[in-house]
């Protein structure tokens, strides 16, 4: 239970840092770090005590493996948040271009 | 040591490479440091029997450093205030915070014990996964076999996460078409 | 020297090193189905690669010696063609995206139906998807640097 609590620590290190910080280059990072623990709080749901990985090997008899079904979309996931941190990087350089500066409170037009 | 030592010891590591990242001035330092947690969750999918999970993270880890420093790192970066709000609502979000992770753990004592999940459709895929997907790894049975729809959602939305990027970089503003217009 | 990229040294372990690379990345995508690793894995791995090429010759190198726009045709027809191969599955499987190829037999390369084509197909999906991206955002740099 000890490893939950502090993967959902993780998780809220992410959240203080959207919250607070000013610079876009912390939010994006931020918003990695929150990526990171939801990925590694649904692996860490999935271990099974004394089991191994799901992968068949030629010769030897079947043991207790761990469930393949959150690697699975985990997998994914981690493919998707590189594409969307692609993008968000595009986003940051498009309004560095125009504003010159990554300080979000100096960016006025977003925020109406 | 068991594994959960191990992973407690890696996530608090990660917890204080995170801090540490965010509240660094230098910006090439604090993308640096962000790697100490990507390359922890590599090290913890290792832990956790997932090998396949162990590689992409760590190749994601590369990829997005080589990213980040290739777009930011050479700009002009002035550093000024650390904080967006002002010092009393600093401490709020973080008293706020810190009370939310105090009231959530009722939540996870309520989850299943670490080591012991509850694994019904999973035994399914392990007793029948070989003989009908004719694939000794099973995760990729589950991906490209039983579960491709979700396959097919992901490259989707790569593929319209890379478009919205791809737009936005190749997208100039009227300011500039009108300069280059007038150059004709 | 005013060449792009970087010193001597790099330049030639990347000329050794870069085909080795691309080699994991085919295998690593080639054997998703026996060993770890697979489509995304591999594709990420070639797609670092090119960035290596980039990286250390420049950039008009590279795009003489990788057709960028090929590279972008490659993925939107690997995206197009998994579509076809789900399409193919509702036609002789009974489902859309069914495994209709015969199984043959475990732990054997060709094995495990339509799955090794659809590592391939998203290795190169993905690989190339990335690559372009890291590819835009380096042109996008080369136009700011001019105006200044």
């Amino acid at each position: 239970m000890t490893v939950y609590v502090l993967c959902f620590a993780l998780f809220l290190v992410g959240v203080y840092g959207v919250l607070t910080k000013r610079d876009l280059i912390k939010i994006i990072l931020s918003t990695g770090i929150m990526g990171y623990s939801a990925n590694l709080f649904l692996i860490l749901f999935a271990y099974k005590k004394g089991a191994v990985y799901p992968i068949l090997s030629k010769g030897e008899e079947i043991k207790a493996m761990v469930d393949p079904l959150p690697q699975a979309l985990v997998l994914t996931s981690i493919v998707i948040e590189l594409g969307i941190t692609a993008m968000l990087v595009a986003l940051a350089i498009k309004l560095y271009e125009k504003y010159k500066t990554f300080d979000i409170t100096k960016i006025r037009r977003l925020s109406g | 040591m068991p594994v959960e030592t191990w992973l407690l010891f890696i996530l608090s590591y990660m917890i204080v490479g995170s801090i540490v990242a965010l509240e660094l001035k230098n910006i090439l330092a604090s993308i640096v440091s962000i790697g100490i947690v990507g390359l922890g969750v590599s090290i913890s999918f290792l832990f956790l029997q997932a090998p396949d999970l162990a590689i992409v993270q760590f190749l994601f880890e590369i990829f997005a450093l080589i990213i980040l420093v290739r777009a930011f790192a050479k700009r002009e970066y002035h550093e000024e205030k650390a904080a967006r709000v002002s010092g009393v609502m600093y401490f709020i979000t973080v008293i706020v915070l810190v009370a939310v992770l105090v009231v959530s753990i009722p939540v996870f004592r309520a989850l299943p014990p670490f080591g012991d999940p509850i694994m019904w459709v999973a035994n399914y895929y392990l007793k029948n996964g070989a003989a009908e997907t004719g694939s000794a790894n099973l995760v990729t049975s589950v991906i490209l076999d039983y579960r491709a729809y979700d396959t097919l959602g992901e490259v989707t939305v790569l593929f319209t996460a890379i478009l919205g990027a791809l737009t936005i970089l190749k997208v100039r503003s009227k300011k500039e078409e009108r300069e280059e217009d007038e150059d004709e | 020297m005013n060449r792009e990229g970087m010193t001597l040294i790099v330049r030639t372990v990347t000329r050794i090193s870069v085909w080795l690379i691309i080699l994991y990345g085919i295998y690593i995508a080639l054997h998703g189905h026996l060993t770890p690793g697979g489509g995304f894995a591999g594709g990420v791995i070639i797609s670092l690669a090119f960035l290596n090429v980039t990286l250390a010759y420049g950039r008009k190198f590279t795009s003489r010696w990788l057709d960028i726009g090929l590279l972008g045709d490659i993925e939107a027809s690997s995206a197009s063609l998994i579509l076809a191969l789900g399409i193919m599955g509702m036609a002789f499987g009974g489902g859309f995206l069914a495994n209709f190829l015969s199984h043959g037999k475990l732990f054997h390369l060709v094995s495990a139906g339509t799955i090794p084509i659809y590592n391939i197909l998203i290795g190169a999906k993905v690989g190339m998807a990335l690559f372009v991206v890291v590819w835009t955002l380096a042109i996008t740099r080369i136009g700011e640097e001019e105006e200044q």
